[in-house]
């Protein structure tokens, strides 16, 4: 099939075959030995390390990257899974620029961080591709705990639970398990089928039953579970997707973006993927960037991200935004959408942010858009027979035998990293209970 | 721009710097570039008695100490000297010398230790028209099982005998080389002034295994599952050389005598600190054999920058101008008294400062819980740890309490010049007054 660039419409082949390959190939490649060696040795080993502060997970980063500088990978990589058994896929997604690598005392000294998330990748990977489970399971306890949701903070709770010798039985509402590892980074950031690759490799302490199809009003309710089982833990993540409330939102061509980015995932052939010519993202988050970039590796000619506010409250990281604006995405700031009209085209108002929050201007334009993504924030889908604090459901210990983590609970932020680090947690309040 | 042309025991050379005998000086075609890259002078590899050559090894004959990035930091050799023929030798020093006038020439000796086999010796270099010899009393690894190098260099009479002979047989200048692989280093030095040297050169080479390989149980480098010591150079040994060539140019008996100082010299300024200690040259192998012979260049213009920022007319301005501040430990003032103060500006808030005071020396620094390192002047013994580990230079650094102030610590005030000689605590300073 010819590609066809400047066809408008929604269009699949815009692109060479050979294009495909290449971007949506690893977009950071993993560092050879040489290059782990050369990265390893600019570790300070610092006191009580800020770059540890800063890990939700509270990984020993000093000594892992010490323990490759030394020649033991595999110590480096149990360092790191003790804290982190997601520490394959953290060191593919996790916004390191704001969280180890920001905390570096290296950007003090030259701006220029160790490359942590590179090196944890080169400690973790080997083991990972080996199969080689890095933990024993404790003798059983005869303790049941359900986990609903098998996303990064449903699995980081069930492995860590079933190492202490519970049987964990996780509901995992979708077909496969993994959650936003599956459904939504980036392609180019995991290729290779990593995070089942990965969820794979976890497995394999025993003790965990996945039922997939499975969630609280489908096949289950809270209060079965909660009498069959010893604890339950929810991490069901924020199922709905926030609306823009304009005129014309219910069109054919406006998705939310997390809808894209999922079926961009699910699918091997990306030629067969259609793509707008025009493409307007409307959000100032990491989704919207990873819909606005895979837009343009798709093929499509023109993406705009705009985001209501100014560049600076955008919460996609510098480096996210760069990665954005090389791949050759526009960006637009301070302008709110109004309407999307029958042509298809999204009409934006211009604000500025006064002390008093955003001021409407009254100045209009309008961008042609083929496809519209909605990329402005999920909420949570309340279960029935639970209470929200806020647009989320508590923290931690809900009372009784229930515990809550990862995106769908208050507290931290909507990161892989920071579900990972509840549902661990979790793991240990809930062994501390059931054996204590 | 400074002149850094030198004149060591009476043989010139364009600049300071010589290769030192080792492999770089091994042939004609090496010590040529070596010339048209710059070198002011060359110990050509040693030479041994006529007849077969020596043997090497046919695997590995270096081992390397890293630092960090692979960085080169020491190399052991279990080279041997030349394993050419005499005559080859001969003849190519000649070629290269009569086209290399301006530049020294120096020939690296080692024959069995009998009067015999170095008045031989001497008589077959006599018409290369090299501008002296060294003796090399200081290879530890191969020739020392067979009774040379620093098997002789260990033992100061054979020093001061064969030192004799080569005068007594050569009108040559004739430099010493000494092995670092004895307690005191006066006393080869010593022996070879009394002998007639006319300089010393060193350090040579420091007995060593550079590493095990932990699969096969075996010293490195390893020939087919066994290894051997071999001799260590380069950037590591530079702290053990410069004591000993401080020692030398310090001592009374030896004051005065000619060093050419060798042993992990890298840039200008490792140079410069061998010459301040009495180093009349240096001589260089692992960094030329680290980064090639073009590294002579910045030795060259960095020296050169240096001495005219200090205002050095000459090299001679230079050589020996820290050696009456070597001293005795006994007479360090003990009334100097300084504390370390951190540049907060500079500051990276690593930490290490805090780990190496708090863990291992007099936990004088204090870490606020927003990563704040101060020193506390009441703790501070001023041990320098915090400076030698903070990975920012200048971030660290010591300053000096004036006279007439109280030192926090010790509740005293900063008096006059004092030291061990006459503290209260030394008994010997105590008996002298009674």
């Amino acid at each position: 099939m010819a590609s066809t660039p400047y066809a408008s419409g929604v269009v699949a082949g815009r692109l060479a075959p050979s294009d495909y390959a290449a971007n949506f190939a690893d977009h950071a490649p993993p560092l050879d030995p040489h290059e782990a060696r050369v990265a390893a040795d600019r570790c300070y080993f610092c006191h009580d390390a800020p770059c540890i502060t800063a890990c939700p997970t509270s990984i020993d980063i000093p000594l892992f990257i010490r323990q490759i500088a030394t020649g033991t990978p595999d110590a480096a990589a149990r360092t790191i899974f003790q804290q982190n058994i997601f520490g394959g896929m953290c060191a593919r997604v996790c916004p390191t620029e704001n969280l180890c690598e920001g905390a570096c005392v290296r950007m003090e000294a030259e701006g220029n961080p160790v490359e942590i998330g590179a090196l944890q990748r080169f400690a973790t990977d080997p083991m990972i591709a080996r199969g080689e489970h890095p933990f024993t399971r404790a003798a059983a306890t005869g303790k049941r705990v359900a986990v609903v949701g098998g996303g990064p903070a449903g699995l980081a709770c069930a492995h860590r639970l079933a190492m202490k010798g519970h049987e964990v039985i996780v509901h995992e509402a979708r077909e496969k398990l993994g959650g936003l590892n599956e459904y939504g980074i980036a392609s180019y950031k995991a290729p290779g089928d990593f995070a089942q690759a990965e969820i794979d490799w976890l497995l394999r302490i025993g003790g965990i039953t996945v039922r997939t199809a499975s969630a609280l009003g489908r096949g289950v309710t809270l209060d079965a579970l909660l009498a069959e089982h010893d604890a339950v833990f929810l991490a069901i993540g924020l199922g709905g997707a926030n609306a823009l409330g304009i005129p014309g939102e219910d069109a054919p061509h406006v998705q939310n973006a997390v809808d894209f980015i999922a079926r961009l995932r699910q699918t091997a052939d990306k030629a067969a993927l259609p793509i707008g010519r025009d493409v307007v993202v409307i959000g100032g988050g990491m989704t919207a960037v990873d819909a606005a970039v895979q837009s343009k590796l798709l093929g499509a000619l023109n993406v705009t991200i705009v985001y209501r506010r100014g560049q600076d409250r955008m919460s996609a990281s510098d480096v996210e935004q760069n990665h954005a604006l090389t791949a050759g995405v526009r960006l637009i700031t301070n302008a709110v959408p109004v309407e999307i009209r029958a042509d298809g085209a999204v009409v934006f108002e211009y604000s500025v942010e006064g002390g008093s929050g955003s001021q409407r201007t009254g100045q209009t334009f309008a961008l042609p858009a083929d496809q519209v993504f909605k990329a402005i924030g999920q909420t949570l889908a309340l279960p029935a027979g639970l209470m929200a604090e806020g647009r989320k459901l508590g923290a931690g210990h809900l009372g009784g035998r229930l515990w809550a983590g990862g995106d769908c609970a208050a507290g931290g932020e909507d990161l892989t990293v920071t579900a990972v680090a509840e549902g661990r947690d979790a793991a240990e309040a809930i062994h501390a209970a059931l054996i204590g | 721009m400074a002149d850094l042309s030198t004149t060591f025991i009476g043989i010139r050379s364009p600049n300071p710097f010589w290769l030192a005998s080792a492999p770089p000086t091994d042939k004609e075609y090496n010590v040529r570039r070596a010339y048209e890259a710059g070198w002011g002078g060359v110990v050509w590899k040693t030479l041994g008695s006529e007849g077969p050559p020596v043997v090497n090894v046919n695997g590995p004959r270096y081992g390397v100490i890293h630092g960090a990035d692979r960085r080169v930091l020491g190399i052991n050799n279990i080279e041997l000297i030349t394993d050419r023929p005499l005559e080859v030798n001969l003849r190519e020093i000649k070629s290269v010398k009569r086209d290399w006038k301006d530049r020294a020439l120096v020939i690296s000796l080692m024959v069995p230790c009998d009067e015999d086999s170095w008045k031989d010796i001497l008589r077959r270099i006599e018409d290369t028209e090299a501008d002296g010899v060294e003796l090399n009393f200081g290879c530890p690894h191969g020739m020392a099982e067979r009774g040379m190098g620093s098997a002789v260099g260990q033992v100061p009479e054979y020093i001061e005998m064969v030192t004799r002979w080569v005068k007594q047989y050569s009108r040559m200048p004739c430099i010493v080389k000494l092995t670092p692989n004895i307690t005191d280093i006066r006393k080869p030095a010593e022996a070879a002034k009394r002998g007639g040297a006319d300089a010393v050169s060193l350090i040579n080479t420091v007995n060593s295994i550079t590493s095990v390989d932990l699969d096969n149980f075996a010293p490195e480098p390893t020939i087919d599952g066994k290894g051997t010591h071999g001799g260590y150079c380069g950037p590591a040994v530079k702290p053990i050389a410069l004591n000993m060539v401080a020692e030398i140019a310090r001592s009374a008996a030896t004051r005065g005598l000619p060093i050419s100082g060798i042993g992990g010299v890298t840039t200008w300024r490792d140079a410069a600190e061998f010459m301040a200690l009495g180093a009349g040259n240096v001589q260089v192998c692992t960094a030329a054999m680290t980064y090639g012979f073009k590294v002579v260049q910045e030795m060259i213009s960095g020296l050169s920058q240096y001495m005219d920022e200090k205002g050095f007319a000459s090299t001679a301005d230079l050589v020996g101008r820290a050696v009456p501040n070597v001293t005795d430990w006994q007479f360090l003032n003990l009334n100097y008294v300084t504390k370390a103060q951190i540049n907060q500006d500079l500051c990276i808030s690593c930490g290490r400062c805090y780990a190496a005071c708090e863990d291992t020396s007099h936990q004088a620094i204090a870490m606020s819980p927003d990563r704040v390192f101060t020193v506390k002047d009441e703790e501070c013994v001023a041990c320098n740890l915090c400076l030698d580990v903070c990975p920012v230079e200048n971030c660290i650094t010591m300053r000096e309490l004036p006279k007439g102030t109280v030192d926090p610590r010790t509740g005293t005030v900063v008096g006059d010049y004092a030291n061990w000689t006459t503290h209260p605590n030394n008994p010997a300073a105590k008996a002298a007054a009674e």
